[in-house]
């Protein structure tokens, strides 16, 4: 494993795959346990750095920090001197001279991850940054997916929807390629990036063409606070074509699973008999979510500095 | 069997192997009456908990002796002891093994810890601090094919496969067919 986990092209196959393995081993370990603390990173401290908004990111990696017994500080931009002005090397520097030992960071600047590790000595998590990647996103997802359908490799996943803006998507895309799955991205033109065609994935337009052959179908949210321009003519156009609803949902085969990053935009991209149905992982993700960083904390700060 | 360690008194083993596949089968079987024996009353509480990699093959063969001469079932189990490791931050993480324990637990069972090689007894008092966090088993004991001694820590295994004196520049390889294809324990290196 390298130092930082920046993006999800940090990862080849047998890091990823070792990822996945520890958090399943993790997760055994754990299940039904009282006492779900292990001493692993005692004296370690991990700071959580979030200049965004989050409640699940940042509570997982709270938790995942605390099961394994480090010390966890959560730095939230709002409130702190940052509305002082103050940078985020800075802001990061005085971290580090308080004695973290690795600093999860969500950021709304593409690359903010990527410039703090070459700040600090200690390790960087990129917990979301802008558009760009959410790695520990993806490795849950395909944490989700191996233990739903027992596998990986040749697994069809269709990512509909704001791949345009969704970090989650790019991650995905690059992770499962990594571990052998098969990638159909889904959207309407106006929200593919430029350059889509270089992605280890298919692009298609139309969804009710992929549903069938699909064995994952992983829903991206619609992210308004991102959208400058008009990218759909209205939301019930959108929803109407690119929405998974339960008339949808009858077209998947019979073992295939619908996946959704969170936070959800219910009737909009997914609708709420399809949130909740017996297909949804959602909910497991979510718990999926603090294995996965275990094991990610525990490979990155478990050895030698 | 138990107590003093030999190891600490006699002179390092000639390099070569220590125990032929024929030899550990009967070693496991003298082990598995020795459990039997001391266990007593108490046998239909035994748990036999293996310390991976090799412990834990070898505390499934031990119940299954066990099982043969006594006609008792007795459950076994997995404790992986990575995270509990002291020496982490010196030699680095590796990959993580199962926990498995019987469906009732080990709550006031007897539960026998099983490993390959006794040595500095610091995998045993992982594997202790582990067990805590998994229940309150009646009393704990430890089982282990081989003792080489250099302990360093107040730890001593109840039952003994066999006791060999070793120097700490030596080491005790023991392979198991269910992992490495083939049943022996060969000690390496040259005593000195």
């Amino acid at each position: 494993m390298k130092r930082h986990l920046l993006e999800a092209a940090d990862l080849d196959r047998a890091d990823a795959t070792l990822v996945l393995d520890t958090a399943a081993q993790i997760d055994a370990a754990l299940a039904g346990r009282e006492v779900k603390k292990l001493p692993t990173l005692r004296g370690r401290t991990v700071v959580n750095l979030f200049y965004e908004d989050s409640t699940r990111t940042r509570i997982s990696f709270e938790l995942a920090a605390k099961r394994l017994s480090a010390d966890v500080i959560n730095f939230s931009a709002k409130g702190s001197s940052v509305s002082k002005g103050e940078s985020l090397k800075d802001t990061a520097l005085t971290l580090e001279a308080m004695g973290s030992d690795a600093i999860v960071v969500r950021h709304s600047a593409s690359g903010a991850p990527h410039r703090l590790a070459h700040w600090v000595r200690g390790s960087v998590v990129n917990a979301g940054d802008g558009t760009h990647e959410h790695p520990t996103q993806a490795l849950l997802d395909a944490y989700t997916v191996r233990r739903r359908l027992g596998r990986l490799e040749g697994v069809r996943v269709a990512v509909v929807g704001d791949v345009l803006h969704s970090r989650v998507a790019r991650s995905n895309v690059r992770l499962l390629h990594t571990l052998g799955a098969e990638v159909t991205l889904v959207a309407p033109p106006t929200l593919l990036p430029v350059g889509v065609g270089s992605w280890p994935a298919e692009v298609s337009y139309d969804l009710d063409a992929v549903l069938p052959k699909a064995d994952v179908v992983m829903m991206l949210r619609v992210q308004a606070e991102r959208m400058n321009a008009s990218f759909f003519p209205s939301a019930r156009e959108y929803s109407r074509r690119y929405g998974l609803d339960a008339r949808r949902m009858a077209a998947l085969g019979d073992d295939a699973i619908v996946m959704h990053p969170g936070p959800m935009n219910r009737g909009m991209e997914i609708a709420a008999e399809v949130a909740d149905s017996v297909r949804s992982t959602i909910v497991e993700q979510v718990g999926n979510g603090v294995s996965v960083r275990m094991a990610v904390l525990y490979l990155l700060l478990g050895g030698a500095q | 069997m138990a107590g003093s360690s030999p190891a600490a008194l006699g002179s390092p083993a000639a390099p070569g192997a220590l125990l032929s596949a024929a030899d550990v089968a009967r070693v496991v079987d003298r082990m598995a009456h020795q459990l039997i024996e001391k266990a007593g009353e108490s046998l239909a509480d035994l748990v036999l908990v293996g310390i991976p990699t090799r412990g834990a093959p070898l505390a499934r063969r031990l119940a299954a002796r066990v099982a043969a001469f006594s006609g008792t079932a007795v459950g076994t189990g997995t404790v992986d002891i990575t995270l509990h490791r002291d020496d982490l931050r010196t030699r680095g993480v590796r990959a993580l093994e199962p926990t498995v324990l019987p469906d009732a637990g080990i709550d006031g069972r007897l539960v026998v810890l099983v490993d390959d090689v006794l040595f500095s007894g610091r995998s045993v008092r992982a594997a202790l601090d582990a067990l805590r966090d998994l229940g309150r088993p009646r009393a704990v004991q430890l089982a282990v094919l081989v003792d080489r001694g250099h302990r360093e820590l107040p730890i001593r295994a109840d039952y003994v496969g066999k006791n060999v004196p070793t120097s700490r520049s030596q080491s005790v390889r023991v392979h198991l067919t269910e992992v490495d294809g083939v049943d022996e324990v060969l000690l390496t290196g040259d005593a000195r």
